[in-house]
């Protein structure tokens, strides 16, 4: 369980994030959405401490990261997997180095059993025959994946998210949302993805989070959503005539009380 | 207050870089790629600026001493001590500010610009360490066999140049180089380019760690690098010149 309280952070005097308070539970698949500019990113960078907040706290279980030291705060990342918008692998190493990275560097195993371990979580995201290539030569799709499979290498505890579906083509977006709650379960994870794909909110969306202009605006489950009234989360995730048909059948569809 | 600032800012890096590595075998991979990339990729372009810097050397002294009362040695001895005391060392670190400072510069800059150092943070990895300290070892470990191989190629080039062109006899060359010479010019030389390798690695880290934003940033990070790495490498050879030979 990750939890945040009264979370401040500035850049240059302008204020970015406020007084966010929220629980992130263990197992699920939280979500953070909201606008482009809307402060996700920070929020999620502050939390795993790429940011360091003005004010508030950020515990993983009883642990107050943000007051960890320098060398505490290293240890604890070990329990830490990330996936960036950019996948973010290494261009000088092959899928398989990419997948190892972490294993040389916190672990004692051989070379074949760190091996082993990569072909597994490689195969647990469906990269198969790709051990030798080099992220250049894979699709964005593929890189994404094979960044999941080196960010579970170490059997995290914690699985962080920044955007996983941009750039990618719906089908594929939902094979990743799909694998990120799969991997979540499995592993019974805390995992936090941050996205402003609608697709992604109604298909893994165990916990919605909504961000607006800095402050949390709105939370509740993804069944939720339907039955708000909350006008700026309305305007963003009903921004599309698709997305207001759907909720229209939705209601139509409900009996009346 | 801005260079302040950056001072402060650079020492706060190193102080990073150097802390203790997470694992140390793998430190040493990475040093060794660092010596092929940044070292023995850096042998072909110091052979041929020294061959031609060498030749040019040479010329221009037979050209500057055309007079009866000077020896013809005289022409190996200049083109010895000159590539010996500044050219090997000084200029030889200026050009590798150009290569190995953009190519550090840019590789760090576009990590850092596609998360690839925000991933290895997460991991709990110490990227500063990771990313600068074997690219340090390996310059700083390398370049004075650069400046060595300089050296030579230097004084091979004068010869070839001296000979070909008829200012001199090769009996000549050979006396001049020989000629008062002092071996701690050489000891000079070195300790100048392991200050000078340190300098150009460290510096073009720096702009590269903290380059923010897209593709043009790193190219300003590079450029800054270079610019920057040169500037001190001729401060730091003003400040040494008088340490180490007043």
């Amino acid at each position: 369980m990750i939890e945040v309280k009264n979370i401040y952070k500035s850049f240059s005097g302008v204020s970015v994030l406020k007084d966010i308070n929220t629980v992130f539970e263990q197992g699920k698949t939280n979500l953070i959405i909201g606008q482009s500019g809307s402060g996700k990113t920070v929020l999620l960078k502050s939390i795993v401490g790429l940011h360091e907040v003005d004010r508030g706290k950020i515990c993983f279980g009883d642990t107050i990261f943000n007051e960890l030291n320098f060398k505490d705060k290293k240890q604890m990342r070990t329990q830490m997997g990330m996936l960036f918008q950019g996948g973010a692998l290494f261009d000088s190493a092959t899928v398989e180095e990419n997948v190892m990275f972490p294993l040389d560097m916190f672990t004692e195993m051989s070379q074949d059993e760190k091996r082993d371990r990569a072909n597994e979580c490689l195969k647990r995201v469906n990269i198969i025959n790709a051990n030798n290539l080099y992220p250049a030569e894979i699709s964005g799709g593929m890189q994404k994946r094979v960044a999941i499979a080196r960010a579970i290498a170490l059997n995290p505890k914690y699985l962080f998210c920044d955007e996983p579906n941009s750039g990618l083509d719906p089908k594929t977006a939902i094979l990743i949302d799909n694998l990120i709650q799969e991997i979540t379960q499995e592993f019974n994870m805390t995992t936090i993805v941050n996205t402003h794909d609608m697709n992604s909110v109604m298909e893994i969306g165990d916990k919605v989070m909504f961000i607006y202009k800095g402050e949390k605006w709105w939370e509740g489950t993804n069944n939720d959503i339907f039955d708000s009234t909350n006008k700026e989360l309305n305007d963003f995730i009903f921004a599309s005539k698709l997305s207001q048909k759907i909720r229209d059948l939705k209601n139509s569809n409900q009996p009346s009380s | 207050m801005g260079l302040f600032y950056h001072i402060g800012k650079y020492f706060l890096l190193l102080f990073r870089v150097f802390s203790k590595p997470e694992k140390l075998k793998i430190y040493y991979r990475e040093t060794i790629k660092e010596i092929d990339k940044l070292g023995l990729n850096s042998i072909g372009i110091v052979a041929i600026i020294s061959v031609f810097m060498g030749a040019v050397i040479t010329i221009q002294t037979a050209y500057n001493t055309e007079n009866p009362i000077y020896p013809k040695y005289l022409i190996g001895l200049t083109a010895r001590d000159t590539l010996l005391l500044e050219f090997s060392s000084t200029i030889v670190a200026l050009i590798l500010a150009g290569k190995i400072g953009s190519n550090i510069a840019s590789e760090i800059g576009t990590m850092r610009v596609t998360e690839q150092i925000d991933a290895l943070e997460i991991m709990g990895v110490n990227s500063a360490s990771y990313l600068v300290l074997p690219k340090i070892i390996a310059s700083v470990f390398f370049a004075p066999f650069l400046t060595l191989m300089s050296m030579f190629i230097g004084i091979f080039g004068g010869w070839i140049a001296g000979v070909s062109t008829g200012v001199m006899t090769t009996q000549d060359y050979v006396y001049g180089i020989q000629y008062a010479f002092i071996p701690y010019y050489i000891v000079y030389a070195l300790i100048k380019i392991i200050i000078f390798a340190f300098l150009i690695t460290t510096i073009s880290s720096y702009h590269g760690y903290y380059s923010y934003g897209g593709s043009l940033e790193v190219g300003k990070s590079s450029t800054k690098a270079v610019v920057h790495s040169s500037i001190f490498i001729l401060l730091f050879n003003v400040i040494l010149t008088q340490l180490l030979l007043s």
